[in-house]
């Protein structure tokens, strides 16, 4: 893992954060409303650093819109409105004038169903570092090789790198999808129910990557599956209808949650 | 219970034969293409032809290729204004703009695709000749009438533009919405994703598009016709006169058949087209075959 230092092929330093100004994600008083439907209200939330986070909740509770405004992929969905701040590494992401680009390079995004680009293997690895001005094939194909290890990709594709990445198996491509989010060098990994399309084995192997990955990352995701949530989250944050109800460290919410809402959702009266 | 399997199997039946006669159809145009310009190929040679550009009809002589050169003309010059203006319009549409603007441009364009044909033809007499005639060709040459082969080209590429904006429209918001989030995700501009991702997803589809508006415009006849001047001869500019094939066709056919061999040779032309038309799908259809195993 370590032949390659994290940060060695950036052009200059502009995007890496100072470690002592790192301070994750914060949100404050975050309200979004799309389309007249007031879908997270007042919510507030720290996301602590290194560690695996999970944000749990009944479908529609606005999971996967909270993970999305992180990276500003809300902004993709018309007639949203935002009040409140969304603090990453102290700046303001939804104040005027940030550049939506360096933020959401900060943050690698694992969706639901992978989602390879249209292009070889080895191309959708190198494509976050050629638009953000890596041109060295040299480095290139080093940072390619580092990351697909990293995936624990490389040995399985290490002859076909320049095959479409559309040919892959779902589970695999999954894995690139990682990859391919870990090559821009990204502060978080953002990964909504990245293994509910895929199969058993498929998901392990996902989870123990998200195991291995969070000594560097701080990793966010949101999950359908309790059992997950118990299997790998460090800090639990329970939603319900667009609030946050409890958050706290996962052996607190699941072994002594506080509130009634997730009592009740952690004992399966409804999900 | 029988009867309901038996309706079921009737009418796959009678939609295959439907198929059939569509399929058909086509068989039968090319026969009778073929046979009507059978008289003028037994007479001259296919090279001579459609290589040879003497047009003299009432001394049988029988040269295509100023039509055809013409028909190419024209067709190129409207392919080449309208192919970028389609798919800027289509991703703006697409990927920048609101949802209003959507719902004011689609109707226009769908107007825009309705019009008859002969409005567009009008519009070119009253509108783009005089601009080329008094405007752009004192730039370039002497003189010019303004019914040239560049005219013929915009009108026609006017014509094309609103078939070409809704195919694109349609295959860019066929495109996953997830495939342009990992790209944005990555810290991608959205022009970055358009560019790498957008376009080069869809590079198979552009090229069938582009190839069906070609096969579009190359049978067009009366706007081109009311407007690029009917003149035999191998253009030298976009600013000469031009003569295409369908052009050709359409004044001629039923006026001047009193000379031997012309309706013979109108029905070559037609076959000209046709076989033009046909390569022209099928060579592309194995292109694309060939681009969609590679990328996707």
């Amino acid at each position: 893992m370590d032949d390659i230092k994290k940060g060695f092929f950036r052009p200059n330093q502009k995007f890496t954060t100072k470690v002592r100004e790192r301070a994750s994600i914060e949100v404050k008083d975050f309200n979004v409303s799309i389309g007249g439907n007031h879908i997270l209200k007042d919510c507030s939330l720290t996301i602590p650093d290194k560690q695996i986070t999970c944000i749990i909740g009944p479908s529609g509770c606005g999971k996967s819109t909270l993970l999305r405004s992180f990276n500003r992929l809300l902004d993709m969905t018309e007639d949203v409105k935002i009040k409140g701040q969304l603090l990453v590494d102290g700046e303001d992401i939804y104040a005027s004038g940030v550049e939506i680009t360096s933020v959401r390079r900060k943050m690698g995004l694992l969706s639901q169903r992978p989602c390879p680009l249209p292009m070889s293997i080895f191309d959708n690895i190198a494509y976050g570092c050629r638009i953000h001005g890596i041109r060295n094939k040299k480095k290139l194909r080093l940072v390619v090789e580092h990351y697909l290890k990293a995936a624990g990709l490389w040995d399985e594709v290490k002859d076909r790198l320049n095959t479409p990445a559309a040919r892959m198996s779902i589970g695999q491509q999954q894995r690139l999808c990682l990859a391919r989010g870990l090559a821009v060098e990204p502060q978080f990994i953002l990964a909504d129910e990245a293994t509910s399309a895929l199969d058993p084995i498929s998901s392990k192997t996902i989870e123990d990557l998200f195991l291995k990955l969070k000594q560097d990352y701080s990793i966010v995701m949101v999950t359908h599956t309790l059992r997950q949530a118990l299997r790998i989250a460090d800090y639990v944050v329970f939603m319900y209808l667009g609030e946050i109800i409890e958050e706290g460290p996962a052996e607190q919410i699941f072994k002594n949650p506080q509130h009634e809402l997730t009592k009740k959702y952690l004992s399966g009266a409804f999900s | 219970m029988k009867l309901k399997l038996i309706t079921d199997k009737s009418a796959a039946g009678v939609m295959f034969s439907l198929t059939l006669l569509s399929l058909l159809l086509v068989v039968v145009i090319a026969a009778g293409l073929i046979f009507k310009s059978m008289p003028i190929l037994e007479e001259h040679s296919l090279w001579e032809l459609i290589s040879s550009s003497k047009w003299k009809p009432a001394r049988g002589e029988f040269g295509f290729l100023p039509f055809i050169v013409g028909t190419l003309w024209v067709t190129g010059i409207a392919i080449l204004w309208t192919l970028p203006v389609a798919l800027l319009t289509s991703i703006f549409l697409t990927e920048n703009s609101k949802r209003w603007v959507k719902k004011a441009v689609f109707p226009i364009l769908d107007i825009l695709a309705g019009l008859p044909s002969v409005i567009y033809g009008v519009w070119g007499i009253v509108v783009v000749v005089p601009w080329i005639s008094d405007w752009l060709a004192p730039m370039f040459v002497e003189f010019s009438t303004g019914y040239t082969l560049l005219t013929g080209g915009i009108v026609l590429g006017i014509m094309i533009l609103p078939l070409m904006v809704s195919l694109f429209v349609e295959l860019f918001s066929a495109t996953p919405m997830e495939m342009r989030e990992a790209s944005l995700s990555l810290g991608a501009t959205r022009w970055q994703t358009t560019k790498f991702v957008l376009l080069r997803k869809n590079f198979p589809g552009i090229l069938a598009t582009v190839i069906l508006s070609i096969s579009r415009a190359m049978g067009e006849t009366i706007a081109v016709l009311m407007v690029c001047g009917n003149i035999v001869q191998i253009p030298s500019s976009p600013l000469d006169g031009g003569y295409p094939l369908p052009a050709l066709i359409a004044n001629n056919y039923g006026e001047m058949l009193s000379i031997p061999m012309y309706d013979s040779a109108l029905m070559f032309a037609a076959l000209i087209l046709f076989v033009v038309v046909m390569v022209f799908n099928i060579v592309s259809r194995v292109i694309l075959r060939r681009i969609e195993n590679k990328y996707i």
